[in-house]
């Protein structure tokens, strides 16, 4: 083989800002997701130190109460519809389906450039909210607060959100296609790697469930403009109604958000234990399984709205059948690495993070998803601590896995270990003492969305806000190795982590068209050469 | 025990201890699987390591077995936790039948609370320990939240509708009370307390007016809500039609509350709360079999609180509890002598 030095590969094929910004090649727009996301993340990130700043002291002395509730607001939209919604599909899946299936693209190329416009075309709307005066409804968008009563900018975040739901459903149907029509010879549905079976679920949530949000958002925004009165009870309207229409929607996007963290930790734990998944099909299927079921528990998010004791129940029974597909998963993913060859690489670093925090998350769900305990943690800080346990460390710390996983076939460079390692502990230590805080404060009582608070609240608050500031950190540090990987990282070899998928088969950085022929595939995507006796002697 | 003083707030209600003993096992449960899948991970990093002689892992075929257990167990664990939750969530949502009735209005920032004896307070709730108390409430302008952590309850207070909630207390003291549904400006601000009183402490504390002026109608509202609703029925020219005798262009009211109504359609629905507040908001959604859709609305010209006065006054006129016949002069409650005038019309 010739040396990696003066290969063409996409990033270097073409030159100048019309060659990315008329890109037609999934990697390239992968990149420019990625570099969307990120703007939106560090944003998404600040709302958020200020939000925790402010809690510092009980009064509320920093912020004014307005200011306070716009950023918690913010901090929610930005973080939930404009990052942890796109951030796996639209970068890895973008990125890495086509090649992962043995394809030279996805099956509309021109399509999927159409999704990142609609989705910085979202993004500037709800940003030009921020920078007119804000927005103070909460993420959540509750009617008839923010229909009638916010006299805050809700009409362009509204519309943003409404815009960007194309490019998901747009880069959902890309994903279906290509997933049904593109793949190379031989490879059956059973020897797609796992994070493919995590994108078809999460495709299929996109489809169905985003134009329900679109709409439901959609009305809010009329009713406030043009005085619709769907949601208004003096007119007959009912408010309750919009937030079965929003969770409807906003409960399987959830499940958008973590399924395809799921399907990266599947890559990670088998390539870092050189073998084999524990229980393909029950990881595949199950994914599918949430897909589907998670369109039936909306209800659990209004346990205590005055909806009917029995429905309440029904939700809590789903609610359960949902959660059992996600054990599965975990305990398969720990089941993989006895026996294995582990290595302790970045990446799976990452990965081991994400079991212990997802863990967390899915157990204290129990919690909110039985009706007993819910009725007094509900709209508490037990919420907010237990939906960033699940997002932040299932779905951020899988988004970093990857990024970590990755980064060599994307970039061709490796990064800095020591300084990757620094930065997960730093991630893990960080995380506990901010959210794990929280969860006994919202045992406490203590309510969501408050910006000054009883007294006795006050040491934990403390202790929280001063674990983000271990998370900034690790950030921080993060994004100098990898950006500085860029200029004098080592060059990455085609498969430094002897993974065994499609993607490592090609060189890195990988060729604009991936493959100079299309592969014809033998076996499954965890065929690791592996001892049948004990490994030592 | 200890733990619970440093993570819980005090338990102060029936349900509390119920759903206290719930959150431990849940507690300990969570610490047992999460404490393990952790060991488990910890050790099997250590064990089989990347390292010289373990370059290569060791064929590990998947276990049907083994899976179905993982996945056996937890669903029958789970519909355990289901089924304890769900009786708890029974004893939280059904009221006892002699519970008493406290009002609450919710608005942007603040409680409003009334007493069916008349007395009202603000952001602030008295209440006898060791009797169920019942509290109905609704919201002015957008979605509150009652929470007291203390009796570890709470309900969201919607506007359009009545919720109810319910609790014993055990133990005077105060404890907290917050708003928990975001509610704009100044949600954090709408807090207060709720002090539970030995129960004669309460009935002083009730008979001892001082409510606060909230308008100049002081009068009116200081009454008890069954008096009051007298005066709005007759302000809003009700008897009219509603008459006190059979033959009156609207249907009788007395020893209706709590019974089966036959509507014009066919179907038929309990003469509840929320149905008296929705027949006079908009009367022609669900009219009695028999009678024309001639009501007028009432939205926009009834407040909630008169609102709220009025299915006192009606639930004053006698239902379900006190069987056919018992028509008008039952209820034995003084106000309801007003009634009387307003007949003469």
């Amino acid at each position: 083989m010739e040396t990696t030095e003066r290969r063409v590969n996409y990033l270097n094929v073409d030159h100048g800002i019309r060659s990315w910004l008329l890109t037609v090649d999934h990697k390239r727009i992968a990149l420019l997701y990625l570099a969307s996301i990120t703007v939106m993340f560090l944003l998404g990130g600040l709302f958020a130190a200020a939000v925790r700043v402010e809690l510092l002291t009980p009064a509320g002395d920093l912020l004014q109460s307005d200011t306070y509730n716009k950023m918690f607001t913010m901090h929610g939209i930005v973080m939930v519809f404009f990052f942890l919604i796109p951030s796996i599909p639209a970068v890895f899946g973008n990125f890495f389906l086509p090649i992962m299936i043995g394809a030279k693209d996805l099956a509309f190329p021109k399509l999927n450039l159409m999704s990142w416009y609609i989705y910085m075309f979202g993004a500037i709307f709800t940003l030009a909210a921020v920078i007119t005066g804000g927005v103070d409804t909460g993420w959540t968008f509750y009617t008839p607060y923010s229909s009638e009563y916010a006299t805050s900018k809700v009409i362009l975040p509204a519309l943003g959100v409404f815009i960007s739901g194309f490019s998901s459903i747009l880069t959902g149907l890309n994903f279906i296609v290509s997933i049904h029509r593109m793949r190379a010879p031989g490879l059956t549905w059973f020897r797609l790697p796992l994070f493919v079976w995590a994108m078809y679920a999460t495709s299929l949530i996109f489809i169905l469930g985003t134009p329900v949000v679109a709409i439901t958002i959609l009305l809010v925004a009329l009713e406030r403009g043009l005085g619709f009165g769907i949601f208004d009870p003096t007119r007959g309207g009912d408010p309750l109604l919009f937030q079965h229409l929003f969770w409807f929607y906003s409960h399987p996007a959830v499940y958008i958000m973590i399924l395809p963290g799921m399907g990266i930790m599947s890559e990670l734990v088998t390539t870092f234990s050189r073998k084999t998944i524990f229980g393909y099909r029950a990881i595949a299927l199950s994914s599918v399984a949430i897909a589907v079921i998670s369109f039936l528990v909306w209800g659990h998010h209004m346990f205590v709205s005055g909806q009917s004791v029995y429905a309440g129940m029904i939700f809590s029974f789903l609610t359960f059948l949902v959660a059992i597909p996600s054990a599965i998963k975990v305990l398969n993913w720990t089941a993989t690495l006895y026996k294995g060859s582990i290595s302790l690489a970045a990446p799976m670093q990452w990965a081991l993070q994400f079991l212990i925090l997802f863990t967390i998350g899915g157990l204290t769900g129990i919690f909110l998803g039985t009706l007993g305990t819910d009725v007094h943690l509900h709209d508490t800080y037990f919420v907010v601590a237990h939906f960033h346990y699940v997002m932040m460390g299932g779905t951020v710390t899988a988004f970093v896995g990857g990024l970590h996983y990755w980064w060599p076939k994307m970039f061709g460079r490796m990064y800095n270990e020591k300084l990757a390692t620094i930065s997960s502990v730093l991630f893990f230590i960080g995380f506990n003492v901010t959210f794990f805080t929280q969860f006994v404060m919202g045992s406490q009582g203590m309510p969501r969305r408050y910006y000054n608070y009883v007294e006795q609240f006050q040491t934990l608050h403390q202790i929280s806000t001063m674990g983000t500031w271990l998370i900034g950190a690790s950030f921080l540090l993060m994004a100098g190795y990898l950006f500085s990987s860029l200029r004098s990282g080592a060059k990455a070899p085609a498969n430094p982590w002897g993974a065994r998928s499609l993607e490592w088969a090609i060189q890195s950085p990988p060729i604009e068209h991936n493959f100079h022929e299309i592969p014809t595939v033998q076996e499954g995507p965890y065929e690791f050469p592996t001892t049948v006796g004990p490994a030592k002697h | 025990m200890f733990a619970s003083l440093f993570i819980y707030p005090p338990s102060a209600s029936t349900v509390a201890a119920e759903v206290d003993l719930f959150y431990w096992f849940l507690v300990i449960l969570s610490l047992v699987l999460s404490v393990g899948i952790a060991l488990a991970l910890f050790a099997f990093a250590l064990r089989y390591r990347r390292r010289e002689g373990n370059e290569i892992a060791t064929a590990v075929h998947g276990s049907t077995a083994l899976e179905l257990t993982w996945s056996i167990i937890p669903f029958g664990i789970s519909m355990f936790i289901f089924a304890w939750s769900a009786s708890i969530f029974f004893t939280i949502s059904r009221p006892p039948d002699d519970a008493m009735e406290i009002f609450v209005v919710g608005k942007q920032w603040m409680w409003k609370v009334q007493h069916m004896e008349g007395r009202r307070e603000i952001n602030t709730l008295h209440i006898p320990v060791g009797e169920p108390v019942k509290l109905t409430m609704t919201s002015e302008d957008v979605i509150h939240s009652f929470f007291i952590p203390a009796f570890r309850v709470k309900s969201d207070v919607v506007p359009g509708r009545y919720n109810t909630m319910w609790f014993e207390a055990t133990k005077t003291g105060e404890y907290h009370l917050f708003c928990a549904e975001y509610c704009g400006t100044e949600h954090s601000r709408m807090i207060g307390k709720v002090v539970a009183m030995e129960p004669a402490d309460y009935q002083a504390w009730l008979s001892a007016d001082n409510s606060p002026s909230m308008s100049g109608d002081t009068q009116r509202a200081d009454l008890p809500p069954a008096d009051r609703g007298t005066r709005v029925f007759s302000e809003q020219g009700c008897q009219t039609c509603h008459l006190q005798g059979p033959g009156g262009i609207g249907p009788l009211l007395a020893g209706t509350y709590g019974r089966e109504r036959k509507l014009i359609d066919g179907e038929s629905v309990t003469a509840d709360d929320a149905y008296i507040r929705e027949s006079i908001l908009n009367p022609r959604a669900k009219t009695v079999a028999g009678y024309q859709q001639v009501m007028p609305t009432f939205a926009g010209r009834v407040s909630e609180e008169d609102l709220m006065a009025l299915v006192a006054y009606i639930k004053s006129l006698g239902g379900a509890e006190e069987e056919a016949g018992g028509a008008v002069s039952q209820g034995g409650r003084p106000g309801t002598t007003d009634h009387g005038s307003a007949g003469d019309l």
